[in-house]
């Protein structure tokens, strides 16, 4: 307690001080208490964000051999990758499964939340229709992975319903293993980042501010447009983040719903890891970093995230 | 009451089709867990049996499902009781602007978007260059808390922005230390947040993959136990298996949400019990 009382009353000495006063957390400046409060927290992250972060920027400099990396300072890692024709394949392609899976959560995400915040008018309808929704957030993202093979190999739910129906013929190749299993699990597993942050803002729009729109003659759709849709653009732009960066990240679904097929750069990442080939997985993850990084502070310009809470 | 527009059953429709989206492939492999023993991975069924899920208890059939179990339901204990205490803290600690307060947001910010595999790849590379041995209650628990903390610390943000801080300023008239005052007044009143908190500190613990792909060392959490099976077992048995943890999931989802309900209504029916360390 005395180590503790010590240097603040040091610091306070100009200024008049209540004689004797226990030690108390009310008592200290607000700076202190935030960074006391807040210690545990830094001290995660400082371990296991920045530190790991610098040890990846730091082994990208490194060389490899075929079975153990040693340090250096060399550009070789950044050089092979980008001079390689693949590196730019496979970065296009995550970025096209980031704009594809974005269009799609964006377009079923803000339907739903629609819904939800003007068309349900109960609030417990709202609430529990809510939680219908989130709850497969909280379960395992490979079993929902998984749960797909029924459905759309070559004996599969999907082709077997359209042969029986006269559709096809063959069944489809291309359902399982293939850009469209690919993003329709995306689509499956990160709809709801997209519902819970629209659904959000949407329920703190003034509702007498769409009446308003209706008394002035606007009509559904053009409420839609020009009152719901600008309110609503925070919660869009936090949905995006979380999408953009969830599918930019991503190596387990590309994988595992392609068959090994396809690739992006969590792959390509993932792959060098399994070959021990450290520096060069390094590389590939500082160049994904920067890339996911830029693309937030894009989306950032448009939200006060902090103003959202 | 206005008469329901024709846009509301449209809506109506599409959200019913959203939820058959989201849940079909779950109930169908619910159904097919329950293929008899020589069926296969789809449709049609061959009998109906356990035999698959019987299968699941017989370890040399299916590796330590057991024992990743038992991993994943104690890191998730360990990294909720964490990330509520953490993030309890972190809420506390915001609701005053201090010098720091902003970067530390935006490392927060960070640690929610970074592709799950850098968290893994240099956690893995500080622990093996340092010479320590990766293990999941060590380098797998700290790569956790990077995705759990941030939901919960958004949370709290949340919460706190919306508290009424005449509560406290009540409490503080009436001569409560800062300690009490957390204690007995702001704790009960966010309790049922808290319960938030901690169910997504346990479910995003349980079912993380890639922030533990490196760093969990030899002994696997369940997903990955499972997404090892995924490569070699073509056999109903992964049905089986994902059908008994997404059950367990709902349960500990109904768990949760049960202890919220019943929070909220005693908190309806006593009012706040805010005030009573001073009997």
């Amino acid at each position: 307690m005395t180590d503790q009382t010590h240097p603040l009353s040091n610091a306070e000495t100009t200024r008049p001080v209540p004689e004797k006063a226990p030690f108390s957390l009310s008592r200290l400046p607000d700076a202190v208490t935030g960074w006391l409060l807040s210690l545990p927290l830094v001290f995660v992250l400082a371990f296991f964000l920045i530190l790991p972060i610098i040890m990846i920027v730091v082994v990208s400099f490194w060389g490899a051999t075929e079975f153990s990396i040693y340090p250096a300072f060399q550009f070789d890692n950044y050089e092979f990758l980008l001079t390689s024709p693949v590196t730019y394949q496979v970065f296009l392609n995550t970025i096209k499964y980031a704009v594809i899976t974005w269009a799609f959560t964006l377009l079923i995400g803000f339907t739903i939340a629609y819904f939800l915040a003007f068309h349900v008018r109960s609030l417990t309808w709202q609430i529990v229709l809510f939680l219908l929704c989130t709850i497969p957030f909280w379960t395992s993202n490979i079993i929902r992975m998984i749960s797909w093979i029924p459905f759309l190999g070559r004996n599969g739910i999907a082709n077997s319903t359209l042969i029986s129906m006269g559709v096809i013929d063959e069944p489809l190749e291309w359902l399982l293993f293939s850009d469209f299993s690919v993003i329709l699990a995306f689509v499956h597993l990160y709809t709801l980042f997209m519902v819970v942050p629209i659904f959000n803002t949407m329920m703190r729009i003034d509702k007498s501010l769409i009446e308003a729109a209706y008394d002035n003659g606007a009509s559904g759709f053009q409420t839609l447009t020009n009152v719901i849709i600008p309110l609503t653009k925070p919660g869009i732009m936090i949905g995006s983040i979380f999408v953009v960066t969830l599918v930019m990240g991503d190596f387990i679904t590309v994988r595992f719903m392609s068959g090994s097929q396809k690739a992006n750069v969590g792959r390509l990442i993932s792959n060098d890891i399994a070959l021990l080939q450290y520096p060069s997985a390094a590389a590939t993850a500082v160049i994904l970093l920067i890339t996911v990084l830029i693309v937030i502070s894009i989306l950032l310009r448009f939200v006060d995230i902090r103003k959202e809470l | 009451m206005e008469k329901r527009s024709r846009s509301f059953y449209v809506l109506a429709a599409f959200f019913a089709l959203f939820l058959v989206f989201l849940y079909g492939p779950t109930i169908t492999i619910a159904i097919l867990s329950f293929q008899g023993p020589q069926g296969g991975l789809t449709f049609p069924m061959r009998g109906v049996s356990l035999h698959w899920f019987h299968d699941l208890f017989q370890q040399q059939a299916v590796g330590d499902i057991w024992g990743s179990f038992g991993r994943s339901l104690v890191l998730g204990l360990m990294v909720m009781a964490t990330t509520v205490v953490v993030s309890v803290m972190g809420g506390l600690a915001f609701r005053k602007r201090f010098p720091g307060s902003g970067v530390i947001f935006y490392l927060i910010v960070t640690s929610l978007v970074i592709p799950s595999i850098l968290i893994s790849l240099g956690v893995g590379l500080i622990f093996s260059q340092s010479g320590l041995t990766v293990h999941w209650s060590t380098s797998g628990f700290g790569s956790q808390l990077t995705w759990t903390l941030p939901f919960g610390l958004l949370i709290m943000f949340a919460v706190f922005n919306r508290f009424d801080k005449s509560y406290e300023e009540a409490a503080r008239d009436q001569g409560a230390s800062a300690w009490q005052t957390v204690r007995h007044v702001v704790l009960p009143i966010i309790a049922p947040m808290l319960i938030g908190v901690a169910l997504f500190g346990f479910t995003l613990s349980y079912d993380e993959f890639a922030r533990t792909l490196l760093t969990a060392g030899s002994y696997n959490t369940l997903p990955l136990e499972i997404y090892g099976m995924t490569t070699n077992v073509t056999t109903p048995v992964i049905f089986a298996l994902g059908t008994l943890t997404t059950a367990f999931s709902f349960l500990i989802i109904a768990i949760f949400l049960g202890v919220v309900l019943v929070l909220r209504k005693r908190q309806a029916k006593l009012g706040s019990d805010a005030g009573q360390g001073m009997m």
